[in-house]
This record gives C-alpha cells, structure tokens and sequence, in this order.
C-alpha cells in the first residue's frame, strides 16, 4: 500500500483538481439532471425561496414517463427533431470535413503567400459564435443583406434566406461550416506535415498519380487524425447549440431546431419543463455515447486507431 | 516544388484559395464596412463599401450603453477562465500522458465522454447547484463553468501533445535530482508551447463567446458578459443594426488579438493533440 502511494502520488495528485471540479460540477448535476428526467418537475412544483419563505418541493417521482411520453411521440416532435438533428450533423460534419481536407491538402504545398492564406483561413475561428450569428444574419436579411444585394446585381429575386423550413435549414448549415471548416482545416494540415516526405518522393518515382498518392500515402496517414477529429466534429455538432439558437431561434416554426436547442427551450421558455429538458439531455447523451462506442470500435476493426 | 508545377496550376491553385479566404473574410469584412457608415446606411438594397465613414457608431455604443461594462467583465471572465483552465489542463494532461497511474486510461476516456454532456441536461442542476453555493450572478460561477467546458478538450489534448515530448526529457531531470513536477515545469512545459497556446485560445474564446450558461446565471445588469449582454441590446435597439455592426467589431478585437498571438502555434499544436487518440 506504501509503495503504491509512493509510485503514484505524482500522477493522483496531478490529476486530482480535475477531478474533483469534474465530480462536482459536471457529476453532480448529471446524476441530478438524471433524477429529474424520472421526475415530473417543472417550474410550478420545484420549490423555491422568495425572501424569507421557503417553498417546498411538490415534484413526484414518475418513473419512465417522461420517456415514454417523448419516446411515443405523444410529447413533442421527438423523431422530427431527431431525422434534422442527424441530417445537420451529418451534412456539416461532412462538409467540414471535405472543405477542411481540400484547403489543408492546398495549403501544405510550397508557394508563395501561404502563411498568409493559412492566417485568413483559420480567422473565422477566432470570431466568437454569438457575433457570427450576428453577421450571418445581417449578410442574409432578405430586405437589406448583402447575398440579396449582391444576387440583385445580376438579376436574382430576392431569396428569404431565413424565412422557409428549407432555406433555413440550407442557412444554418452554411453559418456551422463557415464557422467550423478552420479547424477540421489546422488539424489537417498539422497530420499532413507529419506524413513523411520520403514516402511521396518515392511514389513520384514508381511513377504514381496524383489521385494515387492522395489514395495511398495522404489518406492512410491522415488515419489517426482524421478518426479523432470526426468523432470530436459529431460531438461538437450535435450539440450545437449557438447557431441555431442565434441565428434562427429554431424557427421558422420549428423547422430548425435541433435536440439541443430543444432541451434549452423545454427548461426556459413558456412554463419551465424542467423534467422534460433533463429527459431530453439523457436522451441526446445516451445517442452519442452508442454512437461513440460504435465508432471507435469500427475504427479499431479496420486497424486505424492504435 | 513550386518551380515544377504549371502556370495554369498555379494560377488554379491561387484562385482556389484567394476565392476561400474571400468567403472566410467577407462577413467579417462586411460588418466592418456596415459600423463606419451612418446608423441607418444598413438599409439599403445598394451595394457600397463606403458609405460616409465615420465612428460615430462606435462613439455610441462606448458611450450611450452598457458595453464597456460587459466588455470588462467579459474580460475578466475570459482570462480567469484561461488561466485556470490551462493551469489545469497541463497538469492533467501531462500526468495522463506519463505517470500512467491506475485508471489513467479511463480517466483519459471520461475527458472525450465529458465533452457529450449536452447544456440541457446540466443546465439547471448546475444552476441549482451555483444557487446553493451562491455563485449566480458572480465572476466566479461563470468562470467554473467555463473551466468545466474547457478543461475536458484541453487536458485531452494537451495529453496527446506531451505523449510526442520524449520520455527521456523527464528521465535525464529525474535523474538530476528533480521531482516529477519539477520536471514538468522546468523541462516538458517550455517545450510544450505549441500545445499550450491552442489550450489558450481554446479557452478564451469558450469563455468569450459562450451564451447559454452567461444568460442563465447572469442577472441585472451588473456582471453581464457581452454574450449575454448583447441579447438585451438586440431587444432594446431592435433594428439598431449601424449599432450592433460597431458593437460586433469591439468584440472581435480581443478575440483576435489572442489569435494572431498564438496562430503560429495552432498548427503544431493541434496536430500532436489529434493524432494521438
């Protein structure tokens, strides 16, 4: 036991602040959030303290019901909600992915400017999300934005970018790429710079093609990255929650909105569903963390993790 | 390599890439050019990039609202949270990549599970939780919950990043009589730079633009981040567009002060943390 102690002393005590910030600001609330989906609190019943008076708890304990109820369709859209919430994470997953390979792949040629590219490329990730939310919607206000001025200029009507389910949705997966190509693109490009050289000088030898070598020596090698940052994209993205809420509000009707913004909407709006916004939070968690297990499992099959 | 490829390939590759940063820049480009115009030029079906320019949306804005409080707090916010989150990041990181403990496997897994939590299901526990220990409504509450978005990605990463830093750093400080700390510190850590400074900008901007905690915790007008501010500003002025555009601006500044800071090191930085898994 001594020795124990002494061999990992260093390592427990360094992870320790973290820990315990984790357990008790990340695990208490969950284990809560978990009780109050088998709950039927809302605001009306949760009992709280006006001044000197303590209101206490009314909420009862209902089991699975909210489940059933969200699961059965009975409450809410769930399965709506859920088909656009994998369509856009899907789609922007995708085109982060690909724009962010495709710059990547250009930037890790020998040219002039290229520091400077890499710099304007990568600044969208330093704008903060609520102040491209802004900019997004100023650009596509059907009345005075630019994409309706500039397609004006060559004698297109003006399109309601934000105004139907379709273009909202078409918009909104517009704004997360923008927003979310730099960094699929520096991670990329960081995996491409550590692929060995030798290994194309040798390809350009054995008289390889372009397509050849990109299929042969960029995609292998980029394996490992490419596997961790796609699983972080599906994580980050389902989650999303600034862009649609900032953008659309989740509308029009609730064309746009994803689980997430959901969940928010049921604990803060109208009367506050407290149970019911825990219910969808279990759920969502629930669905990524099938999702993630399967993933990687499937990388470790096809020999691509190590 | 440049001298093999064709002219024509050139100027395709160019084209490609000068028509991306376009798209990158625009919006913010357009903002730019929207707040030096008079407070009402937003209403136009023209396209003009000049318009009369002057400050005078940003004279109000500093002067006639609350933003320059927001803006302190938010400042405050964002480095507390930087500070402390990569503090604690590196730390963890570096213990998870080479004092392998029991369990560092899957204290290293519940980082990347962590990141899955979506606000809704913490949202109001933490928020009840904030009100027991009275933190609603203070720098600090929003400044630990910023750290427990942060931290997870962070101290993932940075793990990743100290695995490409040869053990035999830390074996050669060992062996000259340092304790495994003061390996860490004196040895790995000025070596970690790169990974440090994406930890840094990862969280900064996490706490500079985070919405849904600020506007739940935050009340009165007195703490409020710019995040949270904003959203009063765009009931308030609702079609004060020439407004919001200089407001947008000042908010970018700080953001990208720290980018162009630690943009060198993003590529580095990043890579090492992601090709580890």
């Amino acid at each position: 036991m001594a020795g124990f102690a002494r061999r990992y002393w260093y390592g427990l005590a360094m992870v320790t602040p973290v820990a315990l910030v984790l357990v008790t600001l990340v695990g208490i609330p969950l284990f809560r959030g978990v009780y109050l989906s088998l709950t039927d609190a809302t605001e009306a019943n949760v009992g709280r303290t006006i001044g000197a008076n303590v209101i206490e708890p009314t909420f009862e304990f209902v089991g699975l019901a909210n489940y059933i109820d969200i699961l059965s369709g009975r409450e809410g859209d769930f399965y709506g909600v859920l088909l656009w919430t994998v369509i856009w994470t899907a789609v922007c997953v995708f085109l982060h992915y690909t724009i962010g390979l495709g710059l990547a792949t250009l930037l890790n040629r020998q040219m002039r400017g290229r520091a400077i590219y890499r710099v304007l490329l990568i600044l969208p990730w330093a704008v903060p999300t609520f102040v491209a939310a802004f900019a997004w919607r100023f650009l596509l206000n059907s009345q005075f934005g630019l994409f309706n001025a500039l397609l004006n200029l060559v004698g297109i009507g003006p399109v309601g970018w934000l105004e139907s389910p379709l273009m909202a949705r078409i918009s909104v997966i517009m704004v997360n790429t923008w927003l979310g190509v730099p960094f699929m693109m520096v991670a990329l490009l960081g995996g491409l710079q550590a692929i060995p050289r030798e290994l194309y000088e040798a390809a350009e030898v054995d008289g390889a093609s372009a397509w050849q070598k990109f299929r042969n020596i960029t995609l292998p090698g980029l394996a490992n990255v490419s596997g961790t940052v796609i699983l972080l994209g599906v994580i980050w993205t389902f989650n999303q929650f600034a862009v649609i809420f900032l953008v659309t509000a989740g509308g029009p009707g609730a064309s746009t909105e994803i689980l997430s913004t959901f969940a928010f909407r049921e604990a803060f709006q109208g009367i506050r569903n407290y149970a019911g916004a825990a219910t969808y939070g279990v759920l969502i968690l629930s669905m990524l963390l099938v999702f993630a297990s399967a993933y990687r499992r499937a990388l470790r099959r096809s020999g691509e993790l190590t | 390599m440049s001298s093999k490829r064709s002219p024509l390939k050139s100027i395709a590759l160019h084209a490609t890439l000068i028509t991306a940063s376009v798209i990158a820049l625009a919006p913010i480009v357009w903002v730019f050019l929207t707040s030096l115009k008079p407070r009402d030029a937003w209403q136009s079906t023209e396209v003009k990039l000049f318009v009369q320019p002057s400050l005078d949306n940003y004279t109000q804005v500093l002067t006639e609202t609350n933003f320059l409080r927001w803006f302190t707090n938010s400042i405050v916010v964002a480095l507390f949270t930087t500070l402390i989150a990569v503090g604690l990041a590196a730390t963890t990181g570096y213990a998870l990549s080479r004092l392998k403990f029991p369990g560092h496997r899957t204290f290293a897994m519940l980082l990347l599970v962590v990141q899955m939590f979506p606000a809704a299901i913490l949202i109001v526990p933490f928020y009840n939780l904030m009100a027991k220990l009275d933190l609603l409504n203070s720098y600090a509450g929003l400044v630990l919950a910023y750290v427990t978005v942060a931290v997870p990605f962070c101290a993932w990463m940075l793990r990743g990043y100290f695995s490409t830093i040869p053990v035999e750093i830390d074996e050669a400080g060992l062996m000259d009589g340092l304790s495994p700390f003061g390996a860490f510190v004196r040895l790995v850590l000025p070596l970690a730079r790169p990974g440090i400074a994406v930890a840094g900008f990862y969280s900064f901007l996490t706490a500079w633009g985070e919405i849904a905690y600020a506007s739940t915790f935050l009340v009165g007008d007195e703490k409020l981040t710019l995040a949270a501010g904003l959203q009063q500003f765009v009931g308030q002025f609702k079609a004060e567009w020439g407004l919001m555009t200089a407001a947008a601006v000042l908010i970018t500044i700080p953001a990208a002060i720290v980018f162009l800071t630690v943009q060198r090191n993003l590529v580095a930085g990043l890579t090492a943390g992601g090709t580890k898994s």
